[in-house]
Order: C-alpha cells, then structure tokens, then sequence
C-alpha cells in the first residue's frame, strides 16, 4: 500500500472547492488521501507547491488571471510533475483539446463516482508532457517559468525585455536579473508572436522594450546595426538579415 | 403579467401613438400624393403644382386623423381587428367629408372633383396602409418568436448554469436553506427564460429577475461580485420587453468580474427623464484577461427587440473606456393599460 495521496483543489468559486472537498471525503474509505491545500488561483496554486507540494491537482480551467493550462504547463518545471485532473462547467473548445489529447477533465457538477474513477486513472497514468498541454493552451501563457531551489519561479512576460538563445538555455532577461529556461527559441517566437520579434538568429526582443536603432562601425567591414533597449544598458545586435526591421520601426 | 390586448397573428391595428408609425403613415400618404401628381403632369413645374394642389386638401386631412387616432388608440387598441380597421376606415370617410365641406369654397375651380370620388381614394389609402402595418406585423411576428428561442440559446451561458448548480450542490449539506433559495431563484430565471416572452412585461418585473440572477452570481462569486442599484427614480410600471436588462447584467459579470481576482462593482441606474426611461450599466473591464467576445449576439437581440417593440423611440448605445464598459438603454415612458 502506497502513502495516502497528496491532493491540492485550485478554483476560483469557494463553492466549488467546497463541493470537490466534500466528494473527496465521500470517497475517503475506498481511496485514502489527503487534501493538502486550496487555492483560489493559479499564483496560489503554484506558490502553495512549494511549501505543500501536492501529488495530484484537480484544476479549474477558467480562472482569472492565470487559468488551469498554464498552471499545469507551470507545474512543468518542477522536478516530478504531479498528476493533473482538469475541471470545467463548459468550455466546448477544452472538452474537444482534452478528447484529443487523451488528458483527464471532470465536468462540473462533478459526481462522485466519476471523481473516483479519475483519482484511480490518474495514480496510474503518467501526467500529461508539455507537447500534450501546448496543444490545449487557449492562449499564450502569462509568465514563463523556472524553478529555482524546489520553487517555481514565476517571470510574467510582459516584464521580460529579451530572450537569448545560449547552448541549451535560453536567457530571459528582465530589468532585474537573469534567468535559465530550458525551452527552444523557435517554440518561445510562436507562442509570443505578438509581443516579441527575432533580431538575430539567437535572439528575440520585446517589441515594447525597443527604444531606438543605432549604426555601429566595425572595423574594416560594413557597418551593423543594434538594438538600444529601455531599462537596460546592453545592446543587442541585429542579424544582416533582420535589418529591415530597422527601417520598419522608422517608420 | 399586464396583458397588452394586441394579438399579433390575426392581425393588429398599429399603435398611432409611436413615432415611427406617424412617420411611415405621413411618408408613405405624402409618396402616394407624389406619385399621382407625377402621373398627372408632362413636366416636373407641373407636377410640383399638381402636388401643391393635392397636398392642400390631403396634409389638412391627414394631420386631422392622426390627432384623432391618437387620441382614440387605446380604445382602438381594444377592439377587436376588423372593427377596428372598420372604425378607421368610416373615421377617415367622415374627416374627408368635414374638410370638403369646411373647405368648399376653397377648392372650387381646382378640379378636385365631387365629394364621392374623395371618399375612393381616402378609402383606397386607409385600407392599403392597414393591410401594410398588419403586413409588417405579421413579418415581425415570426422575429419576435426567435427571439425567445435565441434568448433560451445565447442568454443563460450553459457556464452559468452548470456553475450554479454546482454552487448549489455545494451548500446542499452545510446550508440548507441556502440552497433552497437559490434553487427557487435558480427557477424563477428559467420560468421567465422559457416563458411567451412577444408580450412586455414591467420594468420592476424585469429587476426583480435580475436581482435572482445576481444573487446566484453572488453564490458563486461572493465578494468578488458587488452591486449598486440606483432606483429611487425608476418607474416601476413602465413597460420593457422582458429578457433585455438580465442578459446585459450576465455580460457584464462574464466580461467584467469573472476575469478579476479583486472585487469589482457593477452599477445600475435607472430614472425617469422627459417621460423617458433611462437604464444604464456600467462594469469594470480590462483588456487583459478579457474572455473572448461574443456578446456581440446578445447586444444584436436586445437591440432588435426594442425596435419591435418602439421603433425608433428606443436606442441602445455601448462605451468601452479604459477600465470600464458602458451600456446605456433608452425607451418611452410606456405605461400599461388598464
């Protein structure tokens, strides 16, 4: 016999929460568990991680601010992912994204047995891979995140200013400090498409963080042109053959 | 309900008391006038003559009837259609006939002809402009009818529904009579949602269903939902289609609240001014972490329900600022009839 089950309910409605607490209680004798936390969001959610990490998270998908899939793609960067089960009232485009993808959802009002059955299902299936849950994001995420010291670190992506291919790794470059993601540059460039463009080959800006161009001579070839950043010092160069976002932005 | 005694499928005589109605009646009189002063004449001098001369016995006549209509369409409004229409037709025989006499002398030498040729046209053009508003009110019925149907499909979001039972399911063993509040709340909206809605019902019916509605937002939401209703000076028997200030209220928690972690205030206000009824909604609203349009067909509905309803005495306009949305509704002061 395992341990008894860590198990976190995330949903914004209290009601909600209180009706999945009670089902869970219904089903104490035939699947021991232990509710380790509530969370009325997905910052909570994913802060009360670190301190009572939970094996399973039954996630409402339509939150505010954050919703379940971004939560869950979040959850990526820890360690071990811990299993997920998606709650909705009615969402037609996510039942489809969930059929598709073979992930566990549970509608609400959610009976009891079907609770049951998912929490059998989900002790025994692997929880869903980032290929899996990119598929079902409705939207580009909020934040991007990196886990540091067991925490999940979340940077919002409207405060990053670039991101820089390097090696493995990807740089996020906020005003602040540095950090280490392990995505790939070109998922990264379609996911922001609408904030972000690519001035080099390893490198995608902010389209807010830009404050102007600059010529910069270089010794015995042709001059090059460089990104000027608000907030920081550092200039970034423009590949050859990004140059026509210089003439582009004078526009 | 206040029933309005107007039964739209065996036909209806209009309301002489609308705008649009007196207006479509003065147009489309003064096209027939034109059209047969066109006909009459070789040359455009001419037939602007003509005109002049036939406006000079018919606009005294036709300004007369629709006075007298007016004064008389709530007990023509009572009767059944064809004595109705009947009554109309010898109202307007006998008008003609008053302005001929008192006219008389006026129109000798103008060839306006004898008194019995007068009584064909005035009837001819009563009966076709009757056959065309029980025309149009027939094609309108059938709108009307979907609108009920879209107003069961596109107004009570299925997210709405299937959140509040699971609220409610949810206070089932803590609160008892919570949850029999809400389930009876939870029925008034679909009594109101399913019912013959072609009939208009009072404004302060129609407030009292959004005040059901809001308390089982309130359920689920709970503080995140606050509400400020200024009535003081609404007129709570003023007539309104039913269904048309709940589903405003359901985008505006949809769009405005549900997308917020902090509580935010939708407000209400509705008065009384220049004998007009003034509803106006107001709800926060951020682009960011909006949910995706789509109260564009609730918008299209409600919009095209009140000019069924009033023509073009009612009008629906929407603001976007940056941080809030503004809905405004303004109708006629309807009273019901007794």
């Amino acid at each position: 016999m395992t341990s008894p089950l860590r198990i976190m309910i995330v949903d914004d409605e209290a009601p909600a929460r209180n009706r999945l607490k009670e089902l869970l209680a219904d089903c104490a004798a035939s699947f021991p568990h232990e509710v380790v936390g509530e969370a009325a969001n997905g910052r909570e959610a994913l802060d009360l991680m670190s301190s009572e990490p939970a094996d399973l998270l039954l996630l409402d998908i339509r939150m505010p601010e954050m919703d379940g899939i971004e939560v869950a793609r979040h959850l990526l960067s820890l360690p071990q992912m811990p299993a997920v089960i998606f709650t909705t009232a009615y969402d037609l485009y996510a039942i489809q994204a969930f059929e598709v993808n073979a992930v566990d959802y549970l509608l609400k009002p959610v009976r009891g047995e079907r609770l049951l059955g998912a929490l059998q299902k989900a002790r025994q299936n692997r929880p869903p891979g980032p290929a899996q849950l990119q598929k079902l994001a409705q939207r580009p995420r909020t934040c991007l995140s990196v886990q540091e010291r067991g925490k999940i670190v979340l940077i919002p992506v409207n405060e990053i200013i670039y991101l820089k291919a390097e090696q493995k790794y990807v740089t996020i470059r906020t005003h602040e400090r540095e950090y280490l993601l392990e995505e790939s540059l070109t998922n990264l460039e379609q996911e922001f498409t609408a904030n972000f463009i690519r001035i080099h080959r390893n490198c995608l800006v902010a389209k807010d963080s830009i404050t102007g161009f600059e010529k910069v001579a270089e010794d015995g070839g042709e001059a090059r042109w460089e990104v000027v950043l608000k907030k920081v010092e550092e200039k970034l160069p423009v590949s050859r053959r990004q140059q026509y976002l210089v003439k582009e932005f004078a526009k | 309900m206040p029933s309005i005694n107007q039964n739209a499928y065996s036909g209806a005589l209009p309301n002489f008391r609308n705008l649009g109605i007196l207006l479509r009646i003065l147009l489309l009189v003064n096209g027939v006038c034109l059209i047969a002063a066109a006909v009459k004449s070789a040359s455009f001098q001419q037939a602007l003559q003509e005109f002049t001369a036939i406006a000079a016995l018919v606009e005294p006549i036709l300004i007369l009837s629709l006075l007298v209509l007016m004064l008389a369409n709530p007990w023509l409004g009572k009767l059944p259609f064809y004595r109705g229409a009947g009554i109309v037709v010898l109202l307007e025989l006998a008008l003609t006939s008053l302005v001929y006499r008192l006219g008389a002398s006026f129109f000798v030498g103008s060839g306006i002809g004898p008194l019995e040729r007068l009584w064909l046209f005035s009837l001819l053009m009563t009966a076709a402009l009757i056959v065309y508003f029980n025309m149009r009110s027939r094609l309108l019925s059938p709108a009307l009818s979907e609108a009920r149907l879209q107003a069961l499909q596109a107004r009570i979001r299925p997210h709405f529904l299937f959140n509040s039972i699971n609220a409610v399911l949810s206070l089932i063993r803590s609160d008892t009579k919570r949850a029999e509040m809400a389930l009876e709340d939870l029925s008034d909206l679909f009594r109101v949602l399913m019912a013959d809605n072609r009939q208009l019902s009072s404004l302060q019916q129609e407030v009292d269903l959004c005040r059901r509605y809001l308390n089982l937002e309130q359920l689920r939401l709970g503080e995140r939902l606050q509400v400020e209703w200024h009535i003081d000076n609404m007129p709570h028997d003023a007539q309104i289609p039913p269904l048309v200030l709940q589903p405003l209220l359901e985008n505006a928690v949809y769009h405005g609240i549900e997308p917020r972690t902090e509580p935010g205030v939708i407000n209400i206000n509705i008065f009384l001014r220049n004998d007009q009824v003034h509803i106006v909604l107001r709800n926060p609203y951020q682009r960011e972490g909006a949910h995706h349009s789509g109260n564009k067909m609730a918008m299209e509905n409600i919009r095209e329900r009140l000019s069924l309803h009033f023509d073009v005495e009612a009008s629906l306009t929407a603001t976007l600022r940056d941080d809030s949305y503004q809905v405004q509704i303004t109708i006629p002061y309807l009273r019901p009839e007794k």
